[in-house]
């Protein structure tokens, strides 16, 4: 039974890895950089957990800027799915654009904040 | 008792005041130290001739043995000032300097400088061109004696002095001048002294005759201190040739002994005024100015060897005397320069005490004569002469009378004199009484002399009374300025009692019941000090007598509290407490170790998603190859990466404002080449999708 589920659970992940294959290389690297921005966010939580929260704005820019580019990067990736029928009208270019502007303005605010 | 206190010390100042009779010294070793304190720097080069004739004059008059260092450099200078063609206020203290430091000379320059100084005389117009144009000649009349210095017409130019003079004996300093003045008075008498000193024949007696009264006019508008001198005040006071009231004195009297030395015949100025302009110039003490030096200094020498009356200066090495030593008193008379005075007895008229100004304490007498000290003593102590206050008034006699009236000795000088000595107290005792009866309860001898300590102790239905008695050494009642009973309590709260004289006794008798309204009806320990004192009692004395228990009533509701114990005047103006700054603790850190651990570790997510980029396959064969659009692709990037460079030096050093005005004009840049490449990707893309 035990086994059978673990293989169950195996084809799973198998399948969904196959059929996550088929997604285009521009939407996989801004999955990697999803990744990248979560991970880094995570580790400066542990970090916190382990030494206190004492430059507390410090730790606040550093998770805030790591969260705050993961959901732009997420947002990029909305638009740019071709998939998405919403934005189908936007060109991924502009959706782009967006991102730059939005990331700039975020670590502007950031940097002040970081003291 | 603060209103008695003060007003006692009012009487006493207003007494001390009165009798502030000055009594002035002549110039002394002093002054030699302070002169060569004050004058030294005259030999460096920048000063003028003049400072250093003043200095050169102080040192000759003070017979001070000092050569100047820059002797000959000052000789160089008085040289260039006599061979070029200098105005006559700089040839005048060129020759000056000269008369003292005896600069070799040529006899020619000389020659050329006098008759160019008598075409000066000639078209003078002011005062002061005259002044200096005579006393040059006068100089080198003493400097050269071959030399021709005699003025043809000496009365001309004594009538063109005199025709500046004013009716009140004062001078102007030219015709077009109206404002007259007691300083050009005295250098117009110096010239017209010059004036006759070189004339080559004899100048008009009646001339010299009016200057008299000039003179004579001049000493009406003198001017008096209340200490007995005199002094030239000067009533210009908007011109800029305004001069100090020394200075003014000064001039007149340097006028007036240079006047009186070139005529045969006396002047009748009153002795009294020329020891008083003396006694002007002794009263300043030392200047602290070299020119105020030199004006004293120089203003006294022409006192000593003047022709009018020499004035002698009487004054005493000290004048408080102490009966327990037996001093002999002691008085010297000098001339105002210190040297010795001629043969003269000095006669001690009459004294008095302050407190009976008219009692005489003693008969005339004559004082001795020392010759190895040069002192006038007398062997002052009689049973008359008890400790006090005194007023001394001494007259000086000269032995010869043919002299007596070259000299000036000031009639009458009344000299202020403290005799103290040491007051013995007797019958001193401090009793308790009952107070209903009068009878006395404990009774204690005090001695003074020792250290006894008496304890006492009493209620508020008893007396306290301490009497003692005061005794001069002559065995006379003394009143001292001062006699003071304080009560202290345990709680530092202090009263003070006036001790009152009833005839030759001192008592005062503490009625406890009357007080203790007074005492804040505070029960316990009181000490007792007693305070005698007087200026001239030489064993004044503040002494702990002992203390009294006092056993007061409990204090009513309504009793007024004991004053607060005063602030200690050095607690409110001394140090305040340091100051010591507590500042925020440091937050804890975590070691350094774990933080360096965890920086590498925000790295490694960094290092998957570049691994992770490498495993799809990314590539940059989407960079735009054509030259235009490629240059644009990575202007864009820069663009990023300077705006993100910009973040970091906003975080590291930059303020908002210097940022934000950077930051707009990279956007704008970035802005302009993020929408050309963009635009030129979504051109493609759409190009690629129609295809």
């Amino acid at each position: 039974m035990a086994r059978s589920t673990s293989k169950d659970a195996q084809d799973l992940f198998r399948a969904l890895w196959s059929a996550y294959s088929a997604t285009p290389t521009n939407l996989k690297i801004i999955d990697l950089y999803v990744m990248f921005a979560v991970f880094t966010a995570l580790i400066q939580v542990v970090y916190m957990a382990l030494v206190g929260s004492f430059p507390f704005n410090s730790f606040l820019s550093g998770v805030l800027s790591c969260v705050g580019t993961a959901v732009l990067a997420v947002c990029l990736r909305i638009q740019v799915n071709k998939e998405n029928k919403e934005f189908k009208d936007l060109a991924p270019e502009r959706a782009f654009a967006d991102f730059v502007l939005c990331n700039l303005v975020l670590h502007l605010v950031i940097m002040n904040f970081l003291g | 008792m603060a209103r008695n206190l003060a007003a006692f010390l009012v009487l006493f100042l207003a007494l001390s005041i009165c009798e502030a009779a000055k009594i002035f010294e002549p110039i002394s070793d002093l002054h030699r130290s302070a002169a060569l304190e004050l004058l030294t720097p005259v030999d460096g080069l920048d000063a003028s001739l003049e400072e250093t004739y003043e200095a050169l004059r102080v040192f000759d008059i003070l017979a001070i043995e000092k050569k100047p260092e820059g002797s000959t450099t000052t000789c160089q200078k008085v040289l260039d000032n006599l061979e070029s063609s200098s105005p006559p206020k700089d040839l005048f203290y060129a020759l000056k300097v000269n008369s003292l430091l005896k600069c070799w000379v040529n006899e020619e320059v000389f020659e050329t400088i006098a008759s160019r100084l008598k075409a000066t005389i000639n078209d003078a117009s002011t005062l002061l061109d005259i002044y200096y144009s005579i006393g040059s000649l006068v100089l080198i009349k003493d400097q050269a004696s071959n030399v021709d210095v005699l003025l043809a017409d000496a009365d001309g130019t004594f009538h063109s002095i005199k025709v500046l003079s004013q009716g009140d004996g004062r001078w102007r300093y030219s015709s077009n001048n109206p404002d007259s003045s007691t300083y050009a008075a005295g250098l117009a008498l110096e010239a017209l002294a010059g004036v006759v000193s070189l004339a080559a024949s004899e100048v008009d007696q009646s001339r010299i005759n009016t200057v008299k009264n000039d003179i004579l006019k001049l000493f009406d508008s003198i001017e008096k201190y209340d200490d007995g001198s005199f002094y030239f005040g000067e009533k210009i006071v908007s011109t800029s040739e305004h001069q100090s009231s020394l200075s003014t004195t000064a001039s007149v009297v340097r006028g007036l002994t240079k006047f009186a030395a070139v005529f045969s015949g006396k002047l009748n100025l009153p002795g009294d005024k020329i020891l008083g302009l003396a006694k002007f110039f002794l009263g300043i003490g030392i200047p602290g100015d070299a020119k105020d030096f030199f004006n004293q200094v120089e203003s006294l020498a022409f006192l000593e060897s003047n022709r009018v009356s020499i004035p002698l200066i009487l004054s005493l090495p000290a004048t408080v005397y102490s009966l327990t030593q037996k001093d002999q008193l002691k008085v010297r008379v000098n001339t105002v320069l210190g040297s010795a005075a001629p043969p003269l007895t000095v006669k001690l008229v009459r004294a008095f005490s302050t407190d009976a100004k008219d009692l005489a304490i003693t008969e005339s007498k004559e004082l001795q004569y020392e010759p190895k000290n040069g002192l006038h003593v007398l062997d002052l102590f009689s049973k008359n002469m008890d400790v006090g206050n005194y007023v001394f008034v001494f007259e000086m006699v000269l032995k010869d009378s043919d002299s007596s009236s070259d000299f000036t000795t000031g009639g009458q000088i009344h000299v202020p004199i403290y005799i103290t000595g040491v007051i013995k107290v007797g019958n001193a005792e401090i009793a308790v009484l009952d107070s209903d009866l009068g009878s006395i309860e404990t009774q204690k001898a005090l001695d003074f002399a020792g250290n006894g300590i008496v304890s006492l102790s009493a209620n508020h239905l008893q007396k306290l009374r301490l009497s003692f008695q005061l005794t001069t050494p002559y065995g006379r009642a003394f009143k001292p300025q001062q006699a003071f009973l304080k009560l202290r309590h345990e709680t530092k709260v202090e009263h003070v009692f006036v001790v009152e004289s009833t005839g030759d006794k001192f008592e005062i008798i503490l009625d406890f019941l009357g007080l203790v309204e007074k005492l804040f009806y505070l029960t316990g320990r009181y000490d007792i000090e007693l305070t005698v004192g007087d200026s001239v009692m030489e064993n004044s004395f503040l002494r702990p007598l002992g203390h009294v228990e006092l056993d007061l009533p409990v204090a009513p509701e309504k009793a007024s509290r004991p004053p607060p114990p005063p602030v200690c005047p050095y607690s409110r103006y001394g140090p305040k407490p340091e100051i010591t700054h507590v500042f925020r603790a440091h937050e804890k850190r975590p070691p350094q170790n774990l933080s360096l651990t965890f920086l590498s570790l925000t790295l490694l997510p960094f290092i998957g998603f570049l691994v992770g980029l490498l495993r799809i396959g990314v590539n940059l064969k989407n960079f735009p190859s054509a030259t235009v659009p490629a240059t644009y692709a990575s202007l864009f990037h820069i663009g990023i990466a300077a705006v993100l460079l910009l973040y970091v030096l906003f975080w590291l050093k930059l303020d908002l404002f210097t940022t934000l005005k950077t930051l707009g004009f990279l956007g704008a840049i970035l802005l302009f080449f993020g929408h050309r490449i963009l635009a030129h990707l979504a051109s493609t893309s759409a190009k690629l999708k129609s295809a």
